[in-house]
Parts: structure tokens; sequence; C-alpha cells
């Protein structure tokens, strides 16, 4: 079926894999016509892609160091773009984000403006020239560019601080939907999710994590668009809800002043009754409603930490050329484009439909014993996702009475919308599709760092290939039981934590990259102060205000990068015109990273 | 940001001097500020005014102004902005014959 090399059949092995998960659906839903329990529908769809991308994994399996550390560098343009987006998008994004926009309304959506945004910088400051460096990772470059152990461990420090940050989350979100689809506690749905993380990304390293990553986007992006259009076109709101939904925004407006929203508040004893992590609606769906400052500075953080996350930078090494990996960017982009330009229009549809009396499914207005006795209401109030509660006694259930979990915007809408289960069992496989591939790219991009890094380039430089592929995956093996062990605790929530790693990130490596590639004049010793001055005011501003420091410029704790990153350009410039200029071979080593066409610095094999 | 991408265009000169790789990176650079340019006003400056675009009677697909930039408007230009700034590099680099050979 399949004539030739693998990289030339790619369209045809993805549109059938496509073409097989369609069908996979349709079975689905027939099963599910013919009686078949929810739950096991659940684990069909968890457990079946599972085990495609473990299967994928196997298939890619290697022993050579440039596929197991740039997929050999043969990755398509627009295949690193879908595999880039999966990378990029982590459970957060997934089953958070539609969540917080119908909470927290625009002044949440600075984060989709700066997760989008940081791409510009990506292709136009970064991306190409360090693919013209041919490194293998980020401190790869920083090493080879300053010169010295010194820049490249403190740039291994920064990335494992950042990375590991976020793989906790990750682990943690896999965790989460393992247990539920499948009816596992969460202590042991961890280790399940760490398995699948594993076998995806073992074997293989990059060149399976790639392969694995264009399935993984495949998936989710199916599971997040097909209910966002089906809710749409059953609410009569649109058949294409992104151009389609103003009335129904304003609607919305509409009704949270019929309501009275914000007019009554709950008193704290009330408030006491409702099961952590749930929230009511206390803020305008689409008004501004934060200062510009507030706005800026988030967006600013997470572009600058999008353009410092290894696991992501690490993504456009895989490209065949410069020119491919500068392209690439800009499909990524569009990938995550199609997700998150959908999250807002999720909120939307989610809010109206509980909201609206009009609608069958609004809840608002009705009794509350009515509500109470609806069944997808038993099912997520049991899971802990919503709750609603007669405050003031009137026996209707008021705007301010109803409670719900963020992630119940994205896991619960298809069920309230009366759609099929199976598109709620989509959903599941949707979610842990996205929370797998962006764990996958972050525990590689720490075990690659430490055994490139330190353990080749630093401590056995004459170790044989078969020796560090071994080392490599047994890294990789430890960070995954480190990361799940941590997730296990459950100490932070998805979001936050996430938010943090963008801003370690920013503070430890963001000048040093940039100025890597366009200040001649920046060496060593300014690009270790840098980092490691950066990282250390960032967590200590972090610390500072966690401990009940109010801070300055309004800088908080999801924004301490600012601060961090400030301290890290200001150290850099200082301490680098302060000492030798870099000599003239890192000099033309420079002018040789501006241009695309001649030989990489580093070679094919290093 | 802008002021810098004037001053860069009121001073930029044909330098024969020049080496082939001096001019190259003169065009890139130039490039590059464009391109930040552009990004800096739609990831910051049109958030300094979102009451005012709130406001506004410019209404894309019926949508506020500023409700329509922080779900698509921005995020779009993001992408148009990337694939533009693409096409003009290799544009750059096929001037100057710095572009790579595709078996490489």
């Amino acid at each position: 079926m399949f004539k030739g090399k693998f990289i030339d059949n790619l369209p045809k092995i993805y549109g059938t894999y496509t073409g097989g998960f369609i069908v996979f659906i349709i079975l689905m839903a027939i099963a599910e016509q013919a009686g078949m329990s929810a739950k096991l529908i659940g684990i069909f769809f968890v457990a079946f892609t599972v085990l495609i991308y473990a299967l994928i994994g196997y298939l890619s399996r290697t022993m050579q160091t440039d596929a197991y550390y740039v997929a050999g560098r043969q990755v398509p343009t627009v295949f690193n773009g879908m595999a880039t987006a999966a990378d990029w998008m982590s459970g957060a994004s997934f089953v958070a984000m539609a969540g917080g926009i119908y909470f927290k309304g625009y002044g949440y959506m600075a984060l989709l403006v700066g997760w989008t945004g940081g791409y510009v910088l990506v292709a136009s400051l970064l991306a190409p020239y360090l693919r013209k460096f041919g490194c293998y990772t980020v401190p790869d470059f920083i090493g080879t560019r300053y010169g010295g152990n010194m820049a490249r461990l403190s740039a291994v420090i920064v990335l494992t601080v950042a990375s590991f940050t976020y793989v906790t989350a990750q682990i943690n979100a896999t965790g989460t939907i393992a247990s539920v689809a499948l009816d596992i506690p969460f202590e042991i749905a961890v280790y399940v999710g760490l398995a699948s993380i594993l076998m995806c990304s073992m074997l293989g390293g990059m060149r399976a994590v790639t392969w694995t990553q264009v399935a993984q986007y495949i998936v989710l992006i199916i599971a997040y668009l097909l209910p966002v259009f089906w809710i749409s076109n059953k609410m009569g709101a649109g058949v294409f809800p992104h151009l389609m939904l103003a009335d129904e925004v304003a609607r919305i407006a509409e009704l949270e002043a019929q309501f009275g929203l914000g007019e009554v508040k709950n008193s704290a004893a009330d408030l006491k009754q409702v099961p952590k992590g749930l929230s009511g609606i206390t803020k305008a769906h689409a008004e501004v409603n934060t200062t510009p400052w507030k706005f800026i500075s988030l967006a600013v953080c997470m572009m600058a930490g999008t353009a410092s996350l290894p696991h992501v930078m690490m993504r456009y090494f895989t490209t065949p050329s410069v020119k491919a990996a500068r392209r690439s960017v800009g499909w990524s982009l569009f990938f995550i484009f199609l997700l998150y330009s959908s999250a807002p229009m999720l909120a939307t549809l989610s809010k109206l439909s509980l909201m609206d009396p009009n609608l069958a499914t609004g809840i608002i207005g009705k009794s509350i014993s009515e509500v109470q006795a609806i069944d997808w209401y038993q099912n997520w109030n049991q899971a802990n996702l919503m709750f609603v509660s007669d405050f003031n006694g009137n026996g209707t259930l008021e705007l301010n009475e109803f409670f719900m979990g963020g992630k119940a915007v994205v896991l619960a809408t298809p069920e309230i919308a009366g759609l099929p289960y199976v598109i709620s069992g989509l959903v599941a496989a949707g979610g842990m599709a996205a929370a797998m591939s962006t764990a996958d790219g972050l525990v590689l991009a720490i075990s690659n760092a430490l055994s490139h890094d330190i353990y080749y380039k630093m401590i056995n430089p004459k170790a044989e290939t078969a020796k560090r592929l071994i080392v490599a995956r047994v890294l990789l093996v430890l960070i995954g039981f480190a990361g799940a062990t941590i997730a296990a605790l459950e100490i932070q929530g998805i979001l936050g934590s996430v938010i943090w790693a963008f801003d370690f990130a920013m503070s430890g490596l963001f000048f040093p990259l940039v100025l890597g590639v366009w200040w001649k004049r920046a060496n060593a010793q300014g690009a270790v102060a840098g980092m490691l001055g950066g990282l250390i005011a960032g967590s200590a501003y972090l610390i500072a205000v966690r401990s009940g420091y109010p801070g300055f410029w309004g800088v908080t704790q999801l924004t301490f990068g600012i601060v961090g990153s400030l301290v890290s350009l200001v150290l850099m410039v200082v301490v680098s015109l302060m000492t030798k200029a870099p000599d003239a071979a890192t000099q033309r080593m420079v002018d040789e990273v501006r241009i695309p066409s001649g030989k990489a610095i580093l070679g094919k094999q290093h | 940001m802008s002021f810098w991408v004037m001053f860069r265009l009121l001073t930029y000169r044909e330098g024969k001097k020049m080496s082939k790789q001096q001019q190259h990176w003169e065009k890139t650079r130039m490039l590059l500020f464009i391109t930040l340019a552009i990004w800096f006003v739609f990831s910051i400056g049109i958030f300094f005014f979102g009451a005012e675009m709130e406001a506004s009677s410019i209404r894309p697909l019926g949508y506020p102004l500023s409700y329509y930039m922080t779900c698509q408007g921005s995020l779009g230009i993001f992408v148009i902005l990337i694939f533009w700034f693409a096409n003009r590099q290799e544009k750059i680099d096929e001037e100057f014959g710095y572009t790579e050979r595709e078996d490489d």
C-alpha cells in the first residue's frame, strides 16, 4: 500500500490514520445506540488511542543519535507544524482554557494573545538561526556559542527548572483524565499516564515523539472542533460558530443584566458551602474587565516565555532546512490558532446554553429541585464539578447560586447540550492526547539536555553512541518518575504551574538566547550572569510575593518573569561589556549562523 | 519601537563599502524591525486601548472590537505575519545567493 520512503508517504499515512479514527468514532456511536455503556465507551476511546501512540512509538525506535535527538532532521514543514502544535497545546490549553475564558473573560484572554504572539518572536528572532547552528538541544547552542561548561550548565539549570515545573502539571492532567475515563484511583492513574508517555518516547526519542505528536494533534483537534460545531448548529447559533456568534455574545450581556450579575454578592458563610475549586459567574462575558497594564504584562510574559521554552524550540531543530524551520513556525501557529480561536466560542456556547431560559438546556431561573433532578447535573455534581444551592431560599436558581469547575466547560458541555456520549468519550481522548504530547516533549527536553549536555559534553565526551543512548533513556525514565511522584502529591493547580514555567524560562533564557544571535559582543561571562542572575531574581521575587511582599510595578506571581528577564538583560549587557569580547572564531561563528546556506556549525553527528 | 524603525528607514544607505554579507544582514535586520513593529502593535499596542476598542463602532462580524481582537483578530494577524515574514526573508536570502541547496 505504501511504496517508497516513509517521509514521502506521510500525507497518505496520516490521511489513512485520520480516516481510521473517524471510522472508529462512528463505530463507537453505533455501539452506543446498540446499548454499550458510557463507561465502556470512555475506556475504549482512551485505551485505543493510547495503544496507537504506543505502536507508533515502537515503530519509530532507533539507535542513531541524530534520529534520537532531532528525528534525523527530515520532518516536513507542515507535519512539524502539527507536531509543534500538539507539543505546545497542553492539558491546560485543552481542558482549562475555555473554562478560564468562561469565568474570567477579557482579562484571561491575555493568555490567548500571549501564547500566539510569542511565535512571531520564535520565527523572527530565534528558530531559523538555531536550526542553522545544528545543535541537538538548547543548552547545546548556548554552550557552543558562548563557549565553556559554565554557560552550558547554567542553561541546563534554567531549562530543568522551567520544564520540570511544567511537566508535573502535564502528568497530573494525564492522571486526571485516565482516572476519570478508566475509572481508577488518581494515584494509580498518574503512573498509567506516565507509562503511556514513556512508551511514546523511550524507544525512539525525538523521532518517536514527532510521529506520535502528529497523531495526537489529529485526535485533539477533532475532539475539540467537532463538539463546538455540533453544539453551535444544534442550538441554531450558526453553521460556522467563529464567524456567527455575535448575537449570542450580545444575548449573554442582555441576560447578565436581566439576572443582575454582580448586584447580589454571596456572603462568606454561603460561599463556604461551595466545594473547593468551583466558581460562579462574577465577571461579564465580553466586557473589558482589567487594566491595560495587567493585560499587557501577562501577555508579554507569555510571549517571551514561548520564545524561551526549550521543548518548543527543539522542535524546529528537526526540519530539513533553515527555510523549512521558518515556515514551520507559521504552520505551528496556524494549527494552534484552530484550537485557540475555538475556545472562546465554546465558552460562549456553554454559558448561553446554561443561562438562556429560552433554551431547553437553560437552568438559571428554574426551580432548584428541578435542576437537582437533571441527570447531567447529578453526574457532574458527583464528580465535584458542579454545585447549586438556594442561598436566598426563594426556591429558584439564581445566577449567583450556580457554581462550576473550570474543566467542566470542556468536559461537560457536550453532555449538557444533549450530544451523544460518544462525544464525551472523544473529548476525554483529546484531553489525554493534549496532555501526553506536551509531557512527552518536556520529559524529552530535560533528559536530552542532561544526557547530551551534561553526560556527553561534560562528563564523558568519549562515550560511544550506544552508551549515550542508553544513558538518555535511563534519564528519561527517571525524570518521568520524578515528575509523576510530584504530580501524585497534587501541590499546585494545572494552570498556575504552567504560567510559572513560562516566567522561569523567560527569566533565565530569553535574553541569553536572543542576544546570542543578535549581539556579537555578548560573551560567556555575560551569558552566565544573565542566566543565573535572571533565574535567581525571578525566583526570589516569586517567593517574596507568595510570602506576603506586595511587589512593585504591578508585577504579580504570574508575571514575575518581567523582573527576572530585566535583571538578566542588565547583567548580561553590563558583564559582557566589562569583560573581554568573544574571540574572532566565535564572531565568525555568529556571522555564519546569520546566513541560511553553508554548513551547520555543529556536524551532523556530534 | 516604531520610532526606531523610522530611524532605520531614514538612515538606511546602500553602503558601497559593505560586504555582501553585511548588506544581507542589514536587510535582514530591517525586516526584523518591521516585523517586530507590526507584532508590537497587535500584541501590546492596541491593548492599551481596551476600553476604547470596546466602545468603538467598528464591530468585526458584529463582535465588540476588544472581544474580537482577543479571540481571533490578533491571533490571525500573527499567523499571516509569520508567513509574510518567511516569504520576505526567503527573498532576501535569494537576492544575496544564500539560499540552501534543496538536497542538503
